[in-house]
C-alpha cells in the first residue's frame, strides 16, 4: 500500500511530473483531486480509527437496513399504484378474485404474486423497516447506558432521535399503504386519535383525508410522505449523523491506554472498509434470509380495507405498539361543556406518546444541568458506575414494556389462558408501578455491582483456591489484579454533589436561592448522594490493604 | 352477469363447471336415494330417542335437568335443536369438565351414532336447527372470495382474519377455526354456541355459510399455501415484531460480535 | 495483498504515541497502582506467524467469495426456472412459494458470503495492531473564538442592520409573511367539517338491508341471539362513496328477550326486542362487532371498549367515552324493518364539536 506521502507537493513542478507518470489509479485520483480536493478529505479519513466492540455496530445496523429499505422501496414503486380508485380484482390469488378492492391494494397483490420475486422484495421491505427501527431502539439504549451522549454528543443524540421518531412515522405510513383491512384499522385509529386534539383535530382530520374518513386520498397522501418527504429528511439527518461520528471520533471503553485524549482501534482503510463494508452484505444477507423463509404482513388474507369490517387482534408494527398500549389502556375520560367535547380518553395518551419519547430525547440535557460538567466525554461509563441513570434507563423501558404488553393485550390474554381485562387493568397499574420497582432494584444491582469491582481491586480476583494457613484457618486465595485490571476498574470519574453554597454570604447578607438552584441540588444529591454511588477505591486504600494482607 | 362472463374464461372455470357438476350429481343422488327408506325411518327414529333420553340422563342431565329444562349449571336444552347437540358433544365441548369462563373444545367423548341419538332426543324436546346434511356444509362451488367478504364482516372481528381465534371479554375467547370440520362450522353458524351469536339462514343463508366454509378450507385448511414462507401463527405484528427483535436483532448482533471479536492470539495455541 | 510471506509488511507504520504507550509499562507507577499502564504489546495472530493458516485464511476468503458467485448464479437460474406461482413443501415451513424461497435463500446466500468473505479477511489478514488516534477538541482556541467574533461584529456592522432599524423590520415582517404563503395553500387539502360528521345515510323509512344477501330485513329473520349487519338501502358497494358513508352508517342489530332489555329508551327505539345500534366505536371509530350473545357485551376488538347492549349500549370497561349510538328503528307497511330517522347524535370516535 504506497501511500501519496512519497510525492512531494510543495514544489508545483515535481507534482506535476510525479502525477504525469503515475499509474492509471492514481492518475484518476489526481483528477478528482484537482477538482475535488479528495486528498485533503483523505488524509483526515482513510486511517481514521475506529474501536473495536460489538455495540459499536449497532448503529450500522440501522444505517444498512436504511439503505436495504431504500434500495427495495424503489424497486416496490416501480409497480405500487398510490390510488384509492376501486377496482374488480382479477389477478392470481383465488380467494380474492372478484372482489371489490382499491388500486393500491389490488397491485400490492400483483406484487405479490405476479411480479416475479415481487414478493421478496416487499418481504425484505418489512423485515428491513421492523429490524431498522429495532436497530436504532437498540443503538440509542447502548447509547444511553454508556453514557455516550455527553458533550460533545448531545447534538447527535438528538439527531438520533429524530431519526427514531421519523423512522417510526415512515413505517407507519408505509403499512398504511397496501390499504388492507390491518392497515386501514390502523389509519382510523390514527384518525380517531386526531379527531380528539382540542380545536383544531376536526379540520386537520378533514385537511390530511380531504373530508371524511376514509375519502380517497390518504394513500396517494401518505404515499409522497412515506417515499419523499419522511425518507429525504431521514437522509439528511443520517448523513448529519455520520459526519458527526467521523468529526467526533468514536467513543471507547476505559481501559490500558485508552484515554479521553485519544481513540484506540483499527484504521478505516482497510480494516474498517472492510469489516463495516462486510457487515452490509452479511445485514442485507440475513435480511434476505428472513424474507425468504419467514411471511410478514401476508395483505392477502387480511383483505381489503373496509371500514365496516375489522379483525380481531388488529395491533400495529411492534414500533407503534407502545402508542396502542397508551391507548388500549387509558380510561374512556370525555368531558362535555358548552357545546364541546374534551377527548381526553384519547387526547391524554396521544399526549403521553409525545412526553414519553421526549423524556429520553432530553435526557442528556437534564444530566448535563445537574453535573454542571463542561468537559468533553469520549470514554463510555459502565452502566453500573451512572447508577440512577441506567436506573432511568430501565424505568423507562420497563414503561415502554409494559404498554407493549398492553397494546397486544388480547393476544396475552388468549395465549396465557387470562382474562383481557386483567391484563388491562396489569398494565394500566404496571405502568406506574413498574418503572417505580425497576428503578429501585437496578439501582440496588449497580450499587452492588459496584462495591463487588471496589472488592476486586481492593483485594483481588476470588480464585476459587481454599488454603489452610498454619494455624488452621482456611482462606481463599485471591489473586491481585494487574495493572490494566486497576486501571480500567477505577478509570471512572465519579462527581462531586452539587451544594447549593451557604445562604449567607460573608457580610451577613441573606443570598437568594432560587427554586431551579435547590432542586439541581437535590437532583445531584439523588445522582451522586451516598446512597447513590459507592465510593471508588483510593490509592491510599489500596495501598493500605496490599502492605497488610501482602500475604494473601 | 358481466362478473361471470369475464371469469368463463378463466383457467379455473372448467374446474369450477366440474365441480358445480359434481356437486349437482351429489345432490341429485341424496335428494333421491333417502326417499325409499322413508317408512322405515319412522320407528328408526323414535328408537333413536329412546336411546339419546337414556345417555342424555347419565350424561347431560347433572346440568341440564333431567328434562332439559336448564338448572343453574347449565341452560335449557329446549329447541336448542340437534344440530346444537352435534356440535356441542361433536366437537368434545360437552360434556362440560368444570365451570368457567367458557367451556373449551377438548376429546369427543360419544361415537357419532351416540351423538346421534342424543341430537334427536333433545331434537324432541322443541323444535330448533337439525343437523345440516352434507350437501348443505358441502363447499364445492361455493364462491371462496365472497365467503372471504362475509367472513371479514360477521367472524373475522372474534375469529381473526383466517380463523386463528381472539380474545372475549372477562376470559372468554373466540376459539380458532383449524382443524374444525365443515359440519360443525355450519353448526356453529347456525346454533351460535356459548357466546357465539347464531346468524340463521334468514340472515346468513345456506349459500353464504357455503361460501364462507369455502374460504375457510381456502385459507385454513392443511393444505393452505403460505406464500412468504411461514406464517408465524398468523396472528399478525405482535408476532412479526417478536420475530424481527429475537431472531433478527438476534442474530445481527451475534454477527457484530463476531466481527468486532478479536481473532485468536497466536501465543495461546 | 495475497502476499503474506512478511506478517509485519503489513502492520502500520507506527506512530510515536503507539511506541511511548507501549514501552512506559509502569515504571514510574509505584507511587499510583491505578495509573494508565499504557496500550498492551501487540500479540500475533496465528495467520502471523504461521503462513499455512495465512494460506488457509486466504483459501476460505476465496471460497467464501466464490459461493456468492455460485449463489447469484442460483438466484438468475431460479428467477428464470422457477414459475411465479409454484408453491412447495418445505419441511418445517410449510407450503409456500417455491419462487420467493429460492429467490430469498439464493439472495441471501450470495450476500452474506460476500460479507462473511470480507470480514474473515480483514479479521485474519489484515494487521490487528491497534492503532492510537489523538483527538483534539472540539472547541475552537480562545484566538479563533475571538476572530470569529470579530469577524461577526465587523459584518453585521457593515450590513448596518443595527442601526437601519427600518431595514431590519421589514425585513423581518417580509420573511414572517412569506411563509403564510405555503399554510393558505394547505386550505385546499380537504372541505371544512361542517356538520358532515352529525349526519349519516340514515333517514325516515330507510329499509335495513341486511349486509350478507342484500335484502331488507324483517323482524321474523332475527331470531334471538342472532347477530346482523345492515346498512341503508340505496347504497351499493359501487358507489363512488360507498366507504365513507359505509363509515358512518354500518349497523349492529341484534334481537335480545324484551325482558333482557335493562333501558326503557333502548327497549322503545327498538322493536320487540330488536335493537339496532352503530358498528362504529365511539372510542377511535374501529367497527365494534365481537357480540357475546350470553352476555350481551359487544367488545370492540381494536381497544377493548366494552358496551351492554341491554343496557343502552353504555361503556362498562375500557377506553371509550360514551355509548354507541342507537337507531330508531320500526316496521314499515309492507313489515320489513326501516329507520324512524338518523342516529340522534354523531357516530364514531368524539371529537371537538360534538358537545
Amino acid at each position: 500500500m504506497s501511500t501519496s506521502a512519497n510525492t512531494n507537493p510543495s514544489a508545483a513542478d515535481a507534482a506535476g511530473r510525479s502525477r504525469g507518470k503515475a499509474p492509471a489509479g492514481e492518475k484518476f485520483a489526481d483528477w478528482a483531486d484537482g477538482r475535488l480536493g479528495i486528498y485533503s478529505l483523505a488524509k483526515a479519513n482513510m486511517r481514521k480509527i475506529f474501536p473495536d466492540h460489538w455495540s459499536f455496530m449497532l448503529g450500522e445496523v440501522c444505517m444498512y437496513s436504511f439503505i436495504i429499505i431504500i434500495l427495495t422501496g424503489v424497486y416496490l414503486t416501480l409497480f405500487f399504484h398510490p390510488s384509492m380508485n376501486e377496482v374488480v380484482y382479477h389477478g392470481s390469488y383465488v380467494p380474492l378474485q372478484g372482489q371489490l378492492m382499491s388500486e393500491a391494494f389490488s397491485s400490492t397483490l400483483d406484487i405479490s404474486f405476479d411480479v416475479r420475486g415481487g414478493l421478496l422484495i416487499r418481504q425484505i421491505h418489512h423485515w428491513a423497516a421492523l429490524i431498522f427501527v429495532a436497530g436504532m431502539f437498540v443503538h440509542m439504549m447502548r447509547v444511553f447506558f454508556t453514557g455516550a451522549f455527553r458533550k460533545p454528543r448531545e447534538v447527535n443524540w438528538l439527531f438520533g432521535f429524530l431519526l427514531l421518531v421519523l423512522g417510526m412515522f415512515t413505517g407507519f405510513t408505509g403499512y398504511s399503504l397496501p390499504d388492507d383491512l390491518l392497515s386501514g384499522t390502523g389509519v382510523r385509529f390514527t384518525q380517531g386519535a386526531i379527531l380528539s386534539v382540542p380545536v383544531i383535530g376536526t379540520y386537520i382530520s378533514f385537511f390530511l383525508f380531504g373530508g371524511e374518513f376514509p375519502g380517497h386520498d390518504f394513500v396517494a397522501r401518505f404515499y409522497s410522505i412515506h417515499i419523499l418527504l419522511l425518507p429525504g429528511i431521514m437522509l439528511g439527518l443520517m448523513v448529519a449523523h455520520l459526519i458527526l461520528v467521523f468529526y467526533h471520533k468514536h467513543t471507547q471503553f476505559a481501559g490500558p491506554g485508552k484515554t479521553n485524549n485519544n481513540v484506540v482501534g483499527m484504521p478505516l482503510m482497510p480494516v474498517y472498509m472492510a469489516k463495516a463494508g462486510g457487515f452490509f452484505f452479511l445485514v442485507f444477507g440475513v435480511i434476505a434470509a428472513i424474507a425468504a423463509i419467514v411471511e410478514i404482513n401476508a395483505v392477502w388474507v387480511i383483505g381489503p380495507y373496509r371500514p365496516d369490517m375489522v379483525s380481531t387482534g388488529a395491533q400495529p408494527d411492534w414500533y407503534m405498539g407502545f402508542a396502542e398500549g397508551l391507548i388500549r389502556f387509558f380510561p374512556g375520560w370525555e368531558i362535555n361543556f358548552w357545546g364541546h367535547t374534551l377527548v381526553l380518553g384519547v387526547f391524554i395518551p396521544l399526549v403521553l406518546f409525545g412526553v414519553v419519547l421526549a423524556a429520553i430525547a432530553l435526557y442528556p440535557f437534564i444530566e448535563a444541568w445537574i453535573t454542571g460538567d463542561k468537559r468533553e466525554h469520549h470514554i463510555l461509563d459502565r452502566p453500573r458506575n451512572a447508577p440512577t441513570r441506567t436506573a432511568f434507563g430501565v424505568a423507562w423501558i420497563t414503561m415502554y414494556l409494559i404498554t407493549l404488553v398492553g397494546g397486544g393485550n388480547d393476544l396475552w390474554a388468549t395465549h396465557f389462558h387470562l382474562s383481557i381485562n386483567a391484563v388491562t387493568w396489569f398494565v394500566r397499574i404496571g405502568f406506574f408501578l413498574g418503572p417505580i420497582v425497576a428503578f429501585v432494584v437496578t439501582k440496588r444491582i449497580c450499587l452492588g455491582l459496584q462495591r463487588r469491582d471496589k472488592e476486586k481491586v481492593l483485594h483481588g480476583r476470588e480464585t476459587g483456591i481454599i488454603k489452610r494457613l498454619p494455624h488452621g484457618e482456611f482462606i481463599e486465595v485471591h489473586e491481585p489484579l494487574s495493572q490494566e485490571q486497576l486501571y480500567t476498574l477505577t478509570a471512572h470519574h465519579q462527581y462531586e454533589l452539587a451544594e447549593i453554597g451557604p445562604t449567607v454570604d460573608e457580610n451577613g447578607v441573606e443570598r437568594k436561592v432560587g427554586v431551579t438552584q435547590k432542586l439541581r441540588a437535590k437532583l445531584s444529591n439523588a445522582y451522586y448522594g451516598e446512597d447513590s454511588q459507592v465510593q471508588k477505591p483510593t490509592v491510599e486504600e489500596y495501598k493500605e490493604i496490599t502492605s497488610g494482607h501482602g500475604h494473601h | 352477469m358481466k362478473k361471470l362472463s369475464a371469469r368463463r374464461r378463466h383457467p379455473l372455470a372448467a374446474v369450477v363447471v366440474l365441480l358445480f357438476a359434481l356437486a349437482a350429481t351429489g345432490g341429485l343422488y341424496t335428494a333421491f336415494a333417502p326417499a325409499s327408506k322413508a317408512k322405515a325411518d319412522d320407528t328408526a327414529q323414535s328408537l333413536a330417542i329412546e336411546e339419546g333420553k337414556k345417555l342424555y340422563l347419565v350424561g347431560c342431565a347433572s346440568c341440564h335437568g333431567t328434562g332439559g329444562e336448564g338448572t343453574t349449571d347449565g341452560p335449557t336444552l329446549v329447541g336448542v335443536g340437534a344440530a346444537a347437540v352435534d356440535f356441542q358433544v361433536g366437537t368434545g365441548r360437552m360434556p362440560a369438565q368444570q365451570p368457567g369462563a367458557q367451556v373449551p373444545r377438548k376429546k369427543v367423548k360419544y361415537n357419532q351414532a351416540e351423538i346421534d341419538q342424543m341430537a334427536a332426543y333433545i331434537a324432541s324436546l322443541g323444535a330448533g336447527p337439525a343437523v345440516p346434511t352434507k350437501n348443505q356444509y358441502n363447499p364445492a362451488g361455493a364462491d371462496a372470495a365472497v365467503g372471504g367478504e362475509l367472513f371479514r364482516n360477521n367472524c373475522a372481528q372474534c375469529h381473526n382474519f383466517t380463523g386463528k381465534g381472539g380474545a372475549l371479554t372477562y376470559g372468554k375467547y373466540a376459539p380458532g377455526l383449524e382443524g374444525v370440520s365443515n359440519k360443525h362450522l355450519y353448526e356453529a353458524m347456525q346454533t351460535g354456541p356459548q357466546n357465539m351469536p347464531s346468524f340463521p339462514d334468514s340472515v346468513l343463508s345456506e349459500q353464504n355459510k357455503k361460501d364462507i366454509i369455502a374460504y375457510l378450507n381456502e385459507v385454513n385448511g392443511p393444505e393452505t399455501t403460505t406464500p412468504g414462507g411461514m406464517e408465524l401463527g398468523g396472528l399478525g405484528p405482535v408476532v412479526e415484531g417478536l420475530f424481527a427483535w429475537i431472531f433478527g436483532m438476534g442474530s445481527l448482533i451475534v454477527i457484530a460480535i463476531w466481527v468486532a471479536a478479536r481473532t485468536a492470539k497466536a501465543k495461546k495455541s | 495483498m495475497s502476499s503474506h510471506d512478511i506478517p509485519e509488511e503489513n502492520l502500520p507504520a507506527e506512530q510515536a504515541t503507539h511506541e511511548r504507550g507501549r514501552g512506559a509499562v509502569s515504571v514510574a507507577d509505584e507511587r499510583n497502582p491505578f495509573a494508565d499502564p499504557g496500550l498492551p504489546p501487540h500479540e500475533h495472530r496465528i495467520q502471523d506467524v504461521d503462513e499455512r493458516a495465512a494460506k488457509r485464511s486466504e483459501r476460505t476468503v476465496a471460497l467464501l467469495f466464490t459461493v456468492s458467485m455460485l449463489a447469484t448464479l442460483g438466484f438468475i437460474a431460479s428467477y428464470v426456472t422457477i414459475p411465479v406461482d409454484k408453491s412447495t413443501y418445505i419441511f418445517p415451513i410449510g407450503h409456500i412459494n417455491a419462487l420467493n424461497f429460492a429467490l430469498g435463500l439464493t439472495l441471501g446466500v450470495a450476500l452474506f458470503a460476500i460479507g462473511a468473505g470480507a470480514v474473515h479477511w480483514a479479521r485474519t489478514l489484515m494487521s490487528d495492531v491497534e492503532v492510537a488516534d489523538e483527538r483534539h477538541p472540539i472547541e475552537a482556541s480562545p484566538e479563533v473564538r475571538a476572530k470569529v467574533h470579530a469577524d461577526f461584529k465587523q459584518g453585521a456592522k457593515e450590513s448596518a442592520l443595527g442601526r437601519r432599524k427600518l431595514i431590519r423590520n421589514t425585513m423581518l415582517g417580509a420573511l414572517t409573511l412569506v411563509p403564510l404563503t405555503g399554510v393558505v395553500l394547505l386550505r385546499d387539502l380537504g372541505p371544512l367539517p361542517g356538520t358532515s360528521l352529525r349526519h349519516t345515510l340514515w333517514a325516515k323509512g330507510k329499509r335495513l338491508v341486511n349486509m350478507n344477501t342484500h335484502q331488507p330485513l324483517r323482524p321474523e329473520d332475527l331470531t334471538v341471539g342472532s347477530l346482523t349487519f345492515a346498512m341503508p338501502d340505496g347504497l351499493k358497494e359501487t358507489d363512488e362513496n360507498f366507504q365513507t358513508e359505509i363509515a358512518k352508517a354500518a349497523l349492529m342489530i341484534v334481537r335480545l328477550q324484551p325482558g333482557d332489555i335493562k333501558d326503557k329508551r333502548e327497549l322503545d327505539w327498538g322493536h320487540e326486542g330488536i335493537v339496532a345500534f352503530s358498528k362504529i366505536c365511539t372510542h377511535v371509530g374501529c367497527p365494534v362487532s365481537l357480540y357475546e350473545q350470553q352476555t350481551h357485551h359487544a367488545l370492540c376488538p381494536c381497544h377493548q371498549s366494552t358496551f351492554d347492549l341491554s343496557d343502552g349500549a353504555r361503556v362498562i370497561f375500557g377506553p371509550a367515552g360514551h355509548a354507541l349510538p342507537q337507531l330508531r328503528i320500526g316496521v314499515d307497511s309492507e313489515g320489513y324493518l326501516q329507520a324512524l330517522g338518523d342516529f340522534e347524535e354523531p357516530v364514531g370516535p368524539a371529537f371537538w364539536e360534538r358537545g
